[in-house]
C-alpha cells in the first residue's frame, strides 16, 4: 500500500506534523505521514481556543465545517470573584473550533499540496544506519514494515518517544509541564459568547480554569495545574470548581479530555542527522495560555523548508538541518523565551496578588500578556505596590 | 518490587506520563500504558503528574 522509500517521514499528523508535510510537499518532495490514531484529531487534549492572528500566521482561512463559536470577548476571575472584561473592538478575534474536524482538515491540506497520510500506523521503532536515523519501522494492519526515509520528523506529541530514541533528550520536568483535565460539557449556564478564566492557588495551583463556549448552553470546562502548587491531581480540581457551581454541577459531560501541556523546557538543539522533532514533542506551546495549535504549526513549517532545503541540497545532515534550530529560536524561541519568565512570575502570584492585580488591570492588558510585548506592561503594574518588587527582579 | 500500576479505569491513554518519565519506562499501548520493569526505578512522577490520578506506586 505504502511505498519503501520516501524523502521525508513524519511520524504524527496533528497540526505540527501537518505544517510541516504542506511545506515539504510544496517543493515535490515526497512525504509520508503515519498517524498512530485511528482517527486524526481524537481524542483532543486541548480546549479548542484558535485566534484570529493565529490563523493569520498560520495562513488559514475559516471554515464553517470546524467552528464552533464565535468569541467576542473574555472574562478573567481573580480569587475572590473580582474580574476583569474584555470585548475586542474589531469585531470577534477567535473561534472555539472542532479538533476532530479542525486537524483531519489540516491533513487534507497536506494531502492536497501531495503528501501522503497514513492512519493507524504505529511508528514502533526507528531504523538506523552507522548509527544514524534512515527511517522507521511501523505496524499496519498488525504487520510490521520498514519503511526508509532521508528525513525524519518527530510530531508525535507530549510521549516524545522517537525523539528520545534519536538521542534527542525531550524528557518533561514536572516544572515544565501543565497537568491539564476537561469536560465537554451540555445544558450548563454559561456566558456563550465570551471565554472565561479563573485565577486562585486554590482552584488551580500553577495554572487556570477556563470555560470556552462551543454553543448557547455547551462549552469546554477545563483546568491546568502545575506541580508542585498542586497537591491533587488535575481531575480533582475540575470536579471541585464544577461542584460548587450550579450552573455546571446540573450539566451533562459529552466528553472526558485530559493530557499534559508542555509550557517550558524549550530546546536549544532540535535535530540530529537526519532527525528533527516538531510541536508538543519540541514543547512548542505559548507557554502563558498554553495554546499550541499555532506554534505547532508555525514551528512544522519552519522544519519543513528546512528539510525540503536539505532534500534538494542532499545534504541531510545535523550541520545542515541545525538552520532550523536557528531560523525557529529567531522566529519564535526568543518570544517564547520571554513567556516563560512571565508565567513562572505569574504562576508566583499568591491569592492576594490576583485580587489587587485585577483591580489595576485593563482587559488590553491582558491580551498583550499572551505576547512578549506585555513584559514591560507587567513590570509597569507591579511596580505601585511596593511588596511586588520581588516579582519585578524575577522578571529582569 | 516496587511497581507502577495505572488504574484502567482512570486512564485516558493521554500518554503525558510517557512525554514526563525520565527513564522511558512508560509506554502507551492500546490496552493502556505499559512499564518497563527493567527501567522503572519507582521515582513515582508519572504518579505525581498523570492528571486522571490513575497511577500508583505499589510494592508487588
Amino acid at each position: 500500500m505504502i511505498d519503501k522509500e520516501y524523502d521525508v517521514i513524519i511520524v504524527g499528523a496533528g497540526p505540527s506534523g501537518s505544517g510541516a508535510a504542506v511545506a515539504i510537499a510544496k517543493t515535490g518532495a515526497k512525504v509520508l505521514v503515519l498517524e498512530k490514531r485511528q482517527e486524526i484529531g481524537t481524542p483532543k487534549r486541548c480546549g479548542e481556543g484558535l485566534g484570529l492572528s493565529t490563523m493569520k500566521r498560520m495562513g488559514i482561512e475559516k471554515d464553517d465545517s470546524w467552528v464552533r463559536r464565535k468569541i467576542i470577548g473574555f472574562t478573567a476571575y481573580a480569587p475572590d470573584g473580582k474580574f476583569v472584561r474584555h470585548d475586542y473592538k474589531n469585531g470577534p478575534e477567535g473561534y472555539i473550533i472542532e479538533r476532530k474536524v479542525f486537524d483531519k482538515h489540516l491533513a487534507e491540506k497536506a494531502v492536497e499540496t501531495g503528501a501522503r497520510v497514513i492512519s493507524r500506523a504505529e511508528v514502533t521503532r526507528l531504523l538506523k544506519e552507522n548509527g544514524k536515523v534512515c527511517g522507521v519501522e511501523v505496524e499496519i494492519n498488525n504487520k510490521k514494515e520498514e519503511i526508509k526515509g532521508k528525513i525524519v520528523i518527530a510530531a508525535d506529541g507530549i510521549e516524545s518517544k522517537i525523539a528520545r530514541e534519536a538521542g534527542i533528550n525531550t524528557t518533561l520536568k514536572l516544572s515544565d509541564v501543565i497537568a491539564g483535565a476537561q469536560f465537554e460539557m451540555a445544558n450548563i449556564d454559561i456566558d456563550s459568547d465570551r471565554i472565561e478564566m479563573y485565577f486562585g492557588n486554590e482552584m488551580a495551583p500553577g495554572g487556570y480554569v477556563w470555560i470556552f463556549p462551543k454553543g448557547e448552553h455547551t462549552a469546554n470546562v477545563g483546568v491546568g495545574v502545575r506541580k508542585p502548587y498542586a497537591k491533587n491531581s488535575a481531575i480533582e480540581y475540575l470536579k471541585d470548581f464544577i461542584e460548587k457551581r450550579p450552573g455546571l454541577r446540573k450539566g451533562s459531560i459529552l466528553e472526558v479530555n485530559c493530557g499534559g501541556v508542555p509550557v517550558g523546557g524549550l530546546m536549544k538543539d532540535m535535530v540530529t542527522d537526519n532527525f528533527m522533532v516538531v510541536g508538543d514533542a519540541a514543547h512548542h506551546v505559548n507557554p502563558i495560555h498554553g495554546g499550541g495549535i499555532g506554534e505547532a504549526w508555525v514551528g512544522g513549517v519552519v522544519a519543513g523548508e528546512v528539510a525540503a532545503e536539505a532534500i534538494k541540497a542532499n545534504n541531510t545532515s545535523k550541520k545542515f538541518l541545525k538552520k532550523y534550530n536557528k531560523l525557529w529560536w529567531e522566529k519564535r524561541g526568543k518570544k517564547m523565551k520571554k513567556l516563560i519568565k512571565f508565567r513562572e512570575v505569574m504562576e508566583s502570584f499568591s491569592d492576594e496578588e490576583f485580587n489587587w492585580m485585577v483591580d489595576y488591570l485593563k482587559g488590553e492588558d491582558l491580551v498583550e500578556f499572551t505576547r512578549s510585548s506585555g513584559f514591560i506592561k507587567l513590570v509597569k503594574i507591579l511596580s505601585k505596590k511596593p511588596s511586588l518588587m520581588k516579582h519585578i527582579r524575577k522578571l529582569m | 518490587m516496587i511497581m507502577i500500576e495505572t488504574d484502567k479505569r482512570k486512564c485516558l491513554r493521554c500518554s503525558a506520563c510517557v512525554g514526563v518519565c525520565p527513564h522511558t519506562a512508560l509506554t502507551l499501548k492500546e490496552h493502556g500504558i505499559e512499564c518497563d520493569k527493567e527501567k522503572c526505578v519507582s521515582c513515582g512522577l508519572c504518579k505525581d503528574f498523570c492528571p486522571m490520578g490513575a497511577i500508583s506506586v505499589v510494592k508487588e
